[in-house]
């Protein structure tokens, strides 16, 4: 009988230590913070931090739109989180469980309050722009010294990319990002999302398609630091993660990013909480841990991307604070467009047209 | 009462996996595309009682089937998905069979071994095993590098990013598939048919013909279905090895979903894959049981 009573007194604790085990569920884009956070989050909290990845908007999407994801915390981009917030998706933030909330940066906010009025439902991660990486060392051996590596001349002028398509090119597998560029290069406005806009940006796409051998939104950050390719149009911080990881390989690749002087897409990436989440007060919690300066320091420091975390300035870096393409100087600064979510039916024309360039059907 | 138990358990089966899915696939695909969580228009609200269940039905149509005609992209890629998978199932009986055909042939202490390594790779994921040809097939791959090394090729081949990377992963996924039913026809074949037939003057290769195949028809047709079917929906392969021109409907039916938001006309795209499938195979089923109603 005693034994009896102990196992069930045993019992009863594990399942009460099983009942507390806190957890809160992130889901963030892939090569996108420093583990280590991971790690002190957890120290710090005591909370079991899940921490999936993914590589396209369009997939968290989904799964914020189908409801029941199990997410606490997701990071769309500025137009998608616009859109999901219309959708119903997302919760307001509890402002009294984010006491860090004073760190952020009222020049992003003021930025990112485009896409979510007031800031009510997100705060900002990260930052940046799409733009162009080069392999340097190829890329002036096959087109010179005076190559247009900061010029969208370089990825859609068709005879540039001629000579380029031997060393590879890789194209984000993203219309909402291609498109804009398309444009900008047209000499049209970016944002654009009209039958004739599209039109020509299908046209200057079409031009160039012969010679892109890949359109994938992650693959290009390692395929560009081991100079399988010597061109890919992506994100600032993941090429600067492939010019640090070549750097570290010391494989005698070289990368450059550049925000082409056409002008650049500008995006943030927006952390929030699913309406649904299981654990929104865990959420909150982990918000707020990397609300604060250090840990966004931290994160930026990693990453090569600008956060939007006034405070966290001081503990960046000199080679990522000090870097134009990170965060660019006020010249570049003016540059630098934003745009708006499509619509279903500009959607629609968009995947279409995305779908024709890449197949050609 | 226990007969009946037995036959109610295939059917709630089928009611509870296929028929309940493909009634709910089919209400998206008569509904209108809506910005909410889920992104579909008419819910259905029994809240309102008859009133909620009428005003819902009123609300469905064939919008979306229509919808599909617009627009050639999708019989093209209808049709490709079914030129693919037909090559393929070509392919993997032409492989397949020889492989099936030789097992069924080894000494019977041998065969539990060679079914094992039948399906051993099941045991590694079939995710991983996709990458693993990306690491072959690639530019830089080992199969270029031994091509290289031998000599029989001066610049490395582009297979990865092809349809040829597309087939050869679909054949080395579904072989089994086509070897076990193919095996376990021919397993159960009676030798001394053979025997008879070489006895009244068939030569070993006519014996085959008109024998050894004729008799393994079910495992060749049980292969094909299995192999078939499941490519024409496929999608992990051809986004994994395929290039960007490898049209296939799976993927068309990700774009319907993932970047259009469209639930709806990615459930028409489904239902009418579903009827694709479906048709031929009651047409052939009945088709058998007509033959057989003759012979017997």
């Amino acid at each position: 009988m005693k034994i009896h009573l102990l196992t069930m007194t045993a019992g009863a604790a594990l399942l009460a230590s099983l009942a507390h085990a806190e957890e809160v569920r992130v889901y963030n884009w892939s090569d996108y913070i420093d583990e280590s956070l991971l790690a002190k989050f957890e120290e710090e909290t005591g909370i079991d931090l899940i921490y999936d990845v993914f590589d396209s908007n369009e997939l968290l999407e989904t799964k914020m739109l189908a409801g029941g994801s199990g997410y606490d915390v997701v990071v769309p981009t500025g137009t998608f989180l616009q859109r999901q917030i219309e959708a119903g998706a997302f919760q307001k933030l509890d402002m009294s469980k984010l006491p860090n909330k004073g760190n952020m940066w009222d020049v992003i906010e003021a930025r990112t309050a485009q896409y979510d009025p007031g800031n009510e439902y997100s705060i900002n991660y990260m930052w940046g722009t799409t733009g162009i990486g080069v392999n340097t060392g190829k890329v002036t051996e096959l087109l010179g010294a005076d190559a247009p590596i900061a010029s969208l001349d370089l990825v859609f002028n068709p005879e540039n990319m001629e000579k380029l398509a031997s060393c590879g090119v890789h194209f984000l597998d993203a219309p909402t990002e291609m498109t804009p560029a398309a444009l900008a290069y047209a000499g049209m406005e970016p944002d654009r999302k009209d039958d004739e806009a599209l039109a020509k940006a299908e046209e200057v796409l079409m031009a160039v398609r012969p010679y892109v051998q890949k359109f994938h939104s992650s693959e290009y950050i390692n395929a560009l630091a081991n100079g399988d390719i010597c061109v890919a149009f992506g994100w600032s911080g993941d090429i600067l993660q492939a010019r640090d990881r070549a750097a570290e390989a010391d494989n005698g690749v070289e990368v450059a990013y550049n925000a082409p002087v056409e002008g650049a897409l500008m995006w943030f990436d927006q952390m929030a909480i699913p309406v649904d989440a299981p654990n929104p007060d865990g959420a909150h919690k982990f918000l707020n841990f990397i609300m604060d300066a250090q840990n966004m320091a931290a994160a930026s420091n990693y990453v090569y991307y600008a956060n939007g975390n006034a405070a966290s300035k001081e503990f960046l870096v000199e080679d990522v604070i000090g870097d134009t393409a990170i965060y660019p100087d006020e010249v570049t600064l003016e540059k630098l467009y934003t745009v708006t979510p499509f619509p279903p039916a500009e959607q629609r024309s968009l995947t279409r047209m995305w779908t024709k360039v890449k197949s050609g059907t | 009462m226990r007969r009946f138990v037995l036959i109610a358990v295939p059917y709630l089966w089928l009611i509870a996996l296929f028929l309940i899915p493909f009634v709910i696939v089919l209400k998206i695909s008569l509904s209108d595309v809506a910005l909410a969580r889920p992104p579909y228009f008419p819910q259905l609200d029994l809240s309102q009682g008859w009133e909620g269940l009428t005003s819902f039905f009123a609300e469905l149509d064939f919008e979306n089937f229509w919808f599909l005609t617009t627009d050639d992209l999708y019989w093209k890629a209808y049709l490709s998905s079914l030129q693919i998978a037909l090559t393929s199932t070509v392919m993997t009986l032409i492989v397949g069979y020889p492989i099936a055909y030789a097992m069924a042939r080894a000494a019977p202490e041998w065969r539990p071994t060679l079914l094992m390594l039948v399906i051993l790779p099941f045991w590694t994921s079939f995710l991983i095993r996709v990458y693993a040809w990306m690491g072959i097939l690639s530019n830089e791959g080992l199969l270029n590098q031994f091509l290289l090394w031998l000599g029989v090729i001066n610049e490395p081949l582009t297979i990865l990013n092809t349809n040829t990377a597309v087939y050869i992963g679909i054949v080395y996924t579904y072989l089994p598939f086509m070897i076990l039913p193919i095996y376990s026809a021919l397993e159960r074949m009676d030798d001394s048919l053979l025997e008879a037939a070489e006895d009244l003057g068939c030569s070993r290769l006519s014996a085959f013909w008109l024998v050894t195949i004729p008799l393994s028809k079910n495992g060749i047709i049980a292969g094909c279905f299995l192999v078939f079917i499941p490519t024409i929906g496929e999608f992990v392969i051809p986004s994994l090895l395929g290039g960007s021109g490898t049209l296939m409907i799976g993927k068309v039916l990700w774009e319907e979903f993932f970047s259009n938001r469209d639930w709806p006309v990615a459930s028409a795209v489904a239902v009418i894959l579903l009827l694709i499938l479906v048709i031929p195979i009651i047409l052939f089923q009945r088709n058998e049981q007509k033959q057989r109603e003759a012979e017997g």
